[in-house]
Formats: structure tokens, sequence, C-alpha cells
């Protein structure tokens, strides 16, 4: 039995998990389109790389991953790609967002695919490679590529691998039911994991006692493999990576720090499977567990669900009453967001459409005044103090807002859950940290914008006193030549003597010297060839390193994203120019 | 299909704030019992005229700023306020002085601020001082316990205290009479322990005077149950009932004739268990993180005892929750808790993290 620690805060909302569990999981027919967002994960969109009217294959690549922080996507069925524009998408803002639309054959019929079984035989950089192929991003919340997690480079090596099944949201049963009915293939996928990692020493399955089949499913397969079920007591948020790492290690995981900065990788449970089909079957990630339930809905399942369903066609299958309820959201209740049509497709992130009754979640009441009670903080899993994070983000005071530590809010919902004046304190969070980004970014640009100005203002002077500088020497020339005019007269080689011996006095010399050393640069085509292909060299050597510099910006979430993006673009150019002159020069 | 666009989180416990407010003044049911059993009808009759002059005050200045009057009536805030006000008051005390306390309460030290959440003290308290300071006969002037009435007098009846209130008639003599705090502040020159044998406030009580001692058990036990409903924390009233006990040990100069009395008299006299648990839990106008609360509470237990011993009112819960109102931003900027990830715990006012 492992010792567990015990986090801070947290709530006990109705679980809601048996209604959606009374069925294994079930399977849908395939939608007559789908619809495949370009971007369901951290880091940039994939790029399309078929055309309308295209036929393609189960699990063809569609889209290409742009950079080291992106995932390709692959089509979820057969059929013909008939759009590639911007459709409504997952997403709180309720955005449009580029997307290939594929009308489906019906026959489903796959690519042809393969799979390796002696994993143990093959290299970590293959097997992470194969999982980026596979288009896997981390399922359990926020769409991490996987291959970029598994990554962590030689400088930190990981010694904790965390398996996430806590599934702390009330009425998402996706990864129990996974668990139940997948449970070999799970833990096969743990055990590739492993392997990638270098066999870290503790791999902990972390899960809540709500789950005793779950549990009991996993005991036989994980016996004599290390791997441990760790089973602590339920309470929402246990499964944030946060507060399990806390739950499971006793550790805190360093503001602004990632796991794998304390030698550890956190993953979850889905995601572990769609690792094993990847690399067991070869198969790329084209569907996943969803839960469909909430009272709105007649049937209340998990469902294996093609990436790129959209969700009226889990609705209509599940005799949804639009009468009942008012809306749908996609995750759970406590954090998930409510979907701005049916038409939004599932995608690689999506655990759960639920489509709760009024009589479920019924309309919010207006919000009273708060009182400063104090019951969020008693229920903040972060130890913040919510009550006075919502007073400073109304006046928007900023500098307040950081200092009680406003950024480490993980938007668990915990606060406004308890609020008895029902203030939507989440919201007040999230339009607090825009802000202040958007005036970091602000500062940055004008901090640009100044330096710029002040170095243009330099340069300025600059120049005007090096002409000042040139007018003073002429005139002193000048007065000394009128001073002793014999000796101006004496030879015929006078003037070319005076230039030696006041090199900067004459345009003419400056010229004939920028002649001189053109030409002298031109004489030597080979050594212009050599300097160009050293230029290429270590150019190539500055975007891998501007690359990796982004890809951390992006993992670690930092501001300088753009900054690093830019300089990966820079270098890019360069490069591509080196390698044009040199091409030019070679032909 | 459209559907509705709302943030998360959707799902909400059924707490609301007008159900906290309602618990507090089911909570104060014992006390109120405690009271009308040892002291009559008069604490009722306050509870009675301030409420009806709370809700009309409230509804008049909310409709004057142009808000709803039935949203903010019913969250029972301004009924929490005038309760609280009226179980400090004396008993049989004239009407006007319940009216005047509660107009002031509500008006200006509650709905000039901006009304719920945002007044600074705590306007019951506010009410109290100021008729303190304006009217000290009145406010001074305690109906004597059951167990001290001369033989063969009773407390008013209702219809007789209803008249006595209203100026119609005055109360009979020996109906009034000391409190605990105010024998000790009135020091005769007798040892803690003679005080105990000879005075009847104490000879016929358990440990801390006649009468009182029943009150304070009385709002100890809603406290406890308000603290069972996580209404509030225990930081607060552990912070003030523990500075108490410990001021009054450590000063009890071991009961000599100018000793400020006994722990067990400071802890369950006068408002002692009313202060802790009904109005230093206020929390508008206290310190918010629960550091900061026990640091709160203990500046109200130790403010209560210096007034008590050293100043010139022989209770002080009213002047120790202003004065701690006060400093409550004060305190909060050093109390931030320290939050997951972080080694230590910030100030509130600061820039950059060290």
């Amino acid at each position: 039995m492992n010792k567990t620690w015990v986090t801070p805060g947290g709530v006990h909302p109705p679980e809601n998990k048996l209604q959606s569990v009374t069925q294994g999981i079930g399977q849908l027919p395939i939608p007559e389109t789908l619809v495949i967002p370009l971007s369901q994960h951290i880091g940039a969109a994939a790029i399309p790389c078929v055309e309308v009217g295209q036929s393609v294959l189960k699990g063809q690549v569609i889209a290409k991953p742009a950079g080291v922080v992106s995932i390709p996507m692959h089509a979820p069925t057969s059929g013909t790609v008939s759009a590639i524009e911007h459709r409504p998408i997952a997403h709180s803002s309720g955005m449009l967002a580029p997307c290939i639309e594929i009308t489906s054959d019906g026959a489903d019929t796959w690519i042809e695919h393969e799979g390796i079984s002696d994993y143990e035989h093959i290299s970590p950089t293959k097997l992470v490679e194969m999982v980026g192929n596979a288009g896997i991003s981390g399922m359990g919340g926020a769409g991490f590529p996987s291959a970029v997690k598994l990554n962590p480079g030689r400088q930190r090596p990981i010694d904790t691998l965390i398996v996430n099944a806590t599934e702390c949201e009330p009425y998402i049963t996706a990864d129990d039911s996974a668990i139940r009915e997948r449970a070999a293939e799970i833990v096969e996928g743990i055990k590739i994991l492993s392997a990638i990692l270098g066999h870290p020493h503790h791999i902990m399955i972390g899960i809540e006692d709500n789950k005793p089949e779950a549990i009991e499913a996993l005991a036989p397969h994980i016996e004599g493999t290390g791997i441990s079920v760790v089973v602590f007591p339920t309470k929402y948020p246990s499964g944030g990576e946060k507060q399990l790492i806390y739950i499971l290690t006793g550790q805190e995981l360093p503001s602004g720090k990632l796991p794998a900065d304390i030698g550890m990788v956190c993953i979850n449970i889905g995601t572990t499977y769609a690792i094993k089909r990847a690399i067991i079957d070869g198969e790329p990630l084209v569907s996943r567990v969803t839960t469909v339930t909430g009272d709105a809905v007649g049937i209340q399942r998990n469902y294996d669900t093609l990436i790129g369903t959209p969700v009226s066609h889990l609705l209509s299958h599940n005799k949804y009453d639009q009468q009942a309820g008012g809306r749908v959201v996609m995750g759970g209740p406590m954090m998930g967001f409510t979907l701005p049509s049916a038409e939004v497709p599932i995608v690689k992130t999506t655990n759960c459409i639920l489509a709760p009754s009024y009589a479920e979640i019924p309309d919010d009441e207006p919000a009273q005044p708060c009182i400063r009670c104090g019951m969020c903080a008693e229920a903040c899993p972060a130890s913040l103090l919510p009550q006075q994070l919502f007073w400073y983000a109304q006046a928007q005071d900023h500098e307040r807002l950081e200092a009680h530590n406003l950024f480490d809010c993980i938007e668990c919902g915990a606060c406004s859950y308890v609020c008895p004046s029902n203030i939507p304190l989440v919201q007040y969070y999230r339009a607090a940290k825009g802000e202040i980004r958007h005036a970091q970014d602000e500062k940055v640009k004008a901090d640009h914008a100044r330096e710029r100005f002040e170095f243009h203002k330099e340069r300025i002077e600059q120049a005007e006193r090096e002409k000042e500088e040139k007018r003073a020497a002429r005139r002193e020339a000048a007065l000394k030549a009128k001073a002793n005019p014999p000796a101006a007269d004496k030879t015929d080689g006078a003037s070319g003597k005076k230039a030696e011996a006041k090199p900067s006095s004459s345009a003419a010399d400056i010229i004939a010297a920028a002649q001189a050393r053109a030409a002298a640069k031109q004489a030597s085509p080979e050594d212009q060839q050599a300097k160009l292909e050293r230029t290429i060299a270590a150019t190539e050597q500055r975007l891998i390193v501007a690359e990796e510099k982004l890809a951390e910006a992006i993992a670690s979430d930092s501001d300088k994203q753009a900054v690093f993006s830019a300089a990966v673009e820079n270098t890019r150019q360069k490069l591509q120019q080196s390698k044009t002159k040199l091409a030019e020069l070679t032909a | 299909m459209a559907f509705k666009q709302v943030t998360s989180p959707h799902a909400h416990s059924a707490q609301s704030t007008s159900k906290v407010m309602q618990l507090v003044i089911w909570a104060t049911v014992p006390g109120i019992l405690a009271l009308t059993w040892q002291f009559g009808w008069g604490s009722l009759i306050n509870v009675v005229i301030a409420s009806v002059t709370a809700l009309i005050c409230e509804a008049i200045v909310v409709k004057m700023r142009g808000r709803s009057v039935a949203f903010y009536l019913s969250d029972y805030s301004a009924l929490v306020t005038a309760l609280l006000l009226a179980l400090s008051l004396p008993p049989l005390a004239p009407w006007w002085i319940i009216v005047v306390g509660t107009v002031f309460s509500i008006v200006v030290a509650k709905q000039l601020y901006g009304g719920l959440g945002y007044n600074p003290f705590n306007p019951a308290m506010v009410g109290y001082v100021v008729l303190l300071i304006s009217f000290p006969i009145q406010m001074t002037t305690w109906v004597a316990p059951l167990a001290l009435l001369p033989e063969g007098i009773s407390h008013p009846g209702l219809v007789e205290s209803l008249q006595i209130v209203f100026g119609s008639i005055n109360p009979v003599d020996g109906v009034t009479g000391a409190t605990p705090l105010d024998m000790f502040k009135h020091s005769s020159g007798l040892l803690v322990d003679q005080v105990y044998e000879r005075e009847p406030l104490f000879n016929l009580a358990m440990f801390a005077g006649a009468g009182w001692e029943w009150v304070n058990i009385a709002f100890l036990a809603g406290g406890l149950i308000l603290l069972s409903n996580r209404i509030f924390t225990w930081h607060g009233p552990l912070g003030m009932l523990g500075a108490l006990a410990l001021m009054s040990v450590i000063f009890y100069d071991s009961g000599s004739s100018t000793s400020p009395g006994t722990p067990m008299m400071h802890l369950f006299s006068g408002a002692s268990m009313f202060g802790a648990f009904f109005i230093l839990t206020d929390p508008v106008s206290s310190a918010v993180s629960n550091r900061g609360r026990l640091i709160y509470g203990a500046l109200i237990g130790v403010l209560v005892y210096i007034i008590r011993a050293w100043g010139n009112y022989p209770d002080a819960v009213a002047f120790a929750v202003l004065i701690a109102n006060f400093a409550a931003p004060f305190i909060d900027n050093y109390t931030l808790p320290r939050t997951y990830g972080h080694t230590d715990r910030r100030r509130a006012t600061e820039k950059e993290e060290s």
C-alpha cells in the first residue's frame, strides 16, 4: 500500500458517475461527415496535406505537424475530403478555426499499417517518433503533444512516471470504463512509456477510490511489472496534475515548472491506451472513449467515438431532448465549457459530452455580494485566497493579483462551486489573467519601440558627429594648405602622397579602397563557397537551438513564445538565403 | 441547434448567502432563550423593534439606490445586523435607543459604505458604540438576573415590559442591578474570593455570575452549531477566547483586591461568547485568511481584556472589534497563505517574489 498525501481544500460535488457505466463502451454508426480541427492540442496547428475531393483511407495523414510542438492529423475513417475551411470548434470562446471535413464512404477501410511488438529493442527516440507520428496529444485535458512530453532531454532524467486515472470530475466515466475493458492494453501502454523513459524507479497509477471495478481490473495485469496502483479518497480536484503529484509523492511542483523539471512525467491513462495502439498495432489516434451523459439524453453511456464526430451525431443517437436542458457541456460540470452549437466536433481531448437537465443544473441565479465568508479559501486546492483575488480582479489591480499568486490558480472551479453568493469567480480570474498577459505583451512591444527609437536617434547623432568631424578635418587641411602652398606644388605625385598621409580626406580614395576590397573578394570563389558552407552549417545549428527554445517556451507556456518563434523564422530565412547564394555560386 | 453559453463551473453547491444568514439567525435562538429566561421579555422586544426598523431602513436605502428591494431584503443580512445589535442592548431599554442604534447600523455603517459586503466596520458594533457614547445611562442599566430579584418581585410581564420600553411606566425598584463585570470594575477592596463569597451575584451562581453564565453558555452552544456547519472556521473565536483566557490568567494577580477577576468570569461573562462567535466572525469586516483571523481574534481578546481591566468601560467587545476592524487590512497584508508550489508566503503588496 503506497502512502498518499492529502491536498488542502477540495470539494465533494455529487459524483453522478453511475448512470453512464451501466453498459459497456458502445459503438455508434459512422457519421456521414466528420470535421477534424487542425488544432486539437497545445502548440502550432497542423498543416493540411490533402486537397478537397481527394479520397482518403482511415488512418491516412491528412495534416502534417507544423514544427516540433505540433501533431499530425489522420483521417478517422475512409472517404473523401469534402472541405477545408473554418468551422466552429470546441473552444470556450465559440470561435471558428481551420478544419478538414471528410465525407465518409461507410466502408471504414484502414490504410496499410503495421506495429511492432518488441518495443524493448527499439530505441526510445524511434518510439517517441512513432508516438508523434500517431498524432497523440494528452487526452486528459490540455492536449499537450505526447512526443514532446516523452522527450524531456538528457539533463532531466525521469524518476517517476505518474499515470493519471483520477477522473475526479463528476459525471465523466470515460477513463473508468476504458480501464474496466482495456486494462491489459493500458498496462502494455504503460510498459512502453516506461521503456521510452528509461524505466523510471516509480510507476504509479493514481486512481480515486470511487472506481473499485477499474482498480480490480488493473490488479491482475500489473502483477510483477513494478507498476503500482495507488488508491486515494475521492475529492475534486485530485486529478489536477499538480494535485496528483502531491497526493502520490508529497512533492509540490514548483510554481512555473514542469513535472519533468522534478523528474516526473504525468500522463493520462487514456493516452497510454492510444500509445499502445500506436506502437503495437501501428494505429494512429483516430478515436477515443467519450462519455455521453446528463438527464437531457435518454441513453447515458460511453462510446468509442471517432475524432471529428459532430456532437449532434452523439446527441441524436442518444435521444437528446432539447426542451429538457439549456446547455451542452464538453467536459465535466466543473471545468467543461458550453458548446455554441451541436455542429462542434469531438476532438482528442473530449472525454465527455454532458447534456444536463434544468433539474440537474439549473440556470444561474444572480450573484449576491461577496461577504468574504472564506468558504472559497477553504475549498481552494492551491491555498489561494479566492475572495481577495475577486476583489482585486474587480479593481483590475494587477500588482495585487500577482502578489496573491493569481497565476497559480488552476481554474478548477472549486471556489465558484462553494460560493454562497453564486459569484462566477473563475470567470473573473480568467479575464484578469488575460488582461495581465495582454498588458505584459503591450509592455514588451512598447519597450521594443522605445529601444528602436533610441537606437535610431543614437545612429543619427553618430552620423552627424562623424560628418562634423570630417568637416573640421577638411577645414584644417585647407587652412594648412593655404599656410604652406609651396609644399603642395613640389612634385607631381603630391596628391597621392597626401592621400596616404591623411586617409580620410578624399572621397575618391575611399571609393578606390572599397573597390579594391570588392575585387579581393571576387578574386577567390573557392573561399566564398567555403565561407557560405560554413555559414549554412552554423545557421542550421542555430535553427536547431532556436527551435528547441521555442518548444521549451511553448511547453512552459512562457510569454517569450512570440520572440522565439520570430527568431526561428529569421534563422530559417537566413538559412534559405545562404542556400540560394550557394546554389548560384556553384551553378 | 444552438445552446446556452455559460462559464464553468456548471455545478454549484446548494449553499447560499441567504441560507448562511438564516442559519446565523437560528443559531442565536439558544442565546435569546437564555436571555429571556434570565432577564425577562426585554431582549425579545429589542429583537422585534430592531428587526422592523432594520428592514424598513434597508428597504428605503436600497430603493433610493435604485436596486431591487426584494432581492436585497431576501439576503437576510439586515435582520442579522438588527438581531446582533438587539441582543447586545440592555433589556427594557427605551424603544428609541433601539431605533437610533439600528438606523445608525443599517444606514450609516452598512448602506452608506455600499451595502452588504462593503462595510469596513461591523455595523451592529458601530450602532452599539454610538449608543454607548451618546446615551451612557440607558446603555448601562441592566436588568437583574432571575436569581437576584428581591423576594416577591419578578421580571415584568410582556405587557408591562412593552409599557416600560415605550415609556408609559417606570420599572419597579430592584429589577435593575450591576453586572459581574461592573462588580470588578468598581473594586470594593475585597479579595476575589471574598467577592465570590459575599456578593449574591456570584454566590448564587456556578462560576461567572448569576444569569450571565447561562447566557454565555447558550451563545457558545449556538456558536458551536455554526462552527460545525462550517459557517466560519475556528480561528477567530479561538484566537479571541484564547487571548482573553491567557490575559486573565496572567493578570489574575492571585485574586488580590485589585485583581480584574477570574479567567472563568472573563470568558463566561459580559459579551465574551456572543462576541467570539457572533460578532468577530462577521466575515465582511474581519481579516480574510485563517492565520489572519487567528491574529485578528487574538487582538480582540487582548483589547477586550485591556479595556475591561484598565479602561473606562466594564465591557469592551464593541470597542475591541471596531479597533480590530481598522487593523484587518494590515493583518491581511502579512498573513497570505503559502500557495502551492511556492516556498514562502508572500506579502499582499509585494511586487516581486523574493
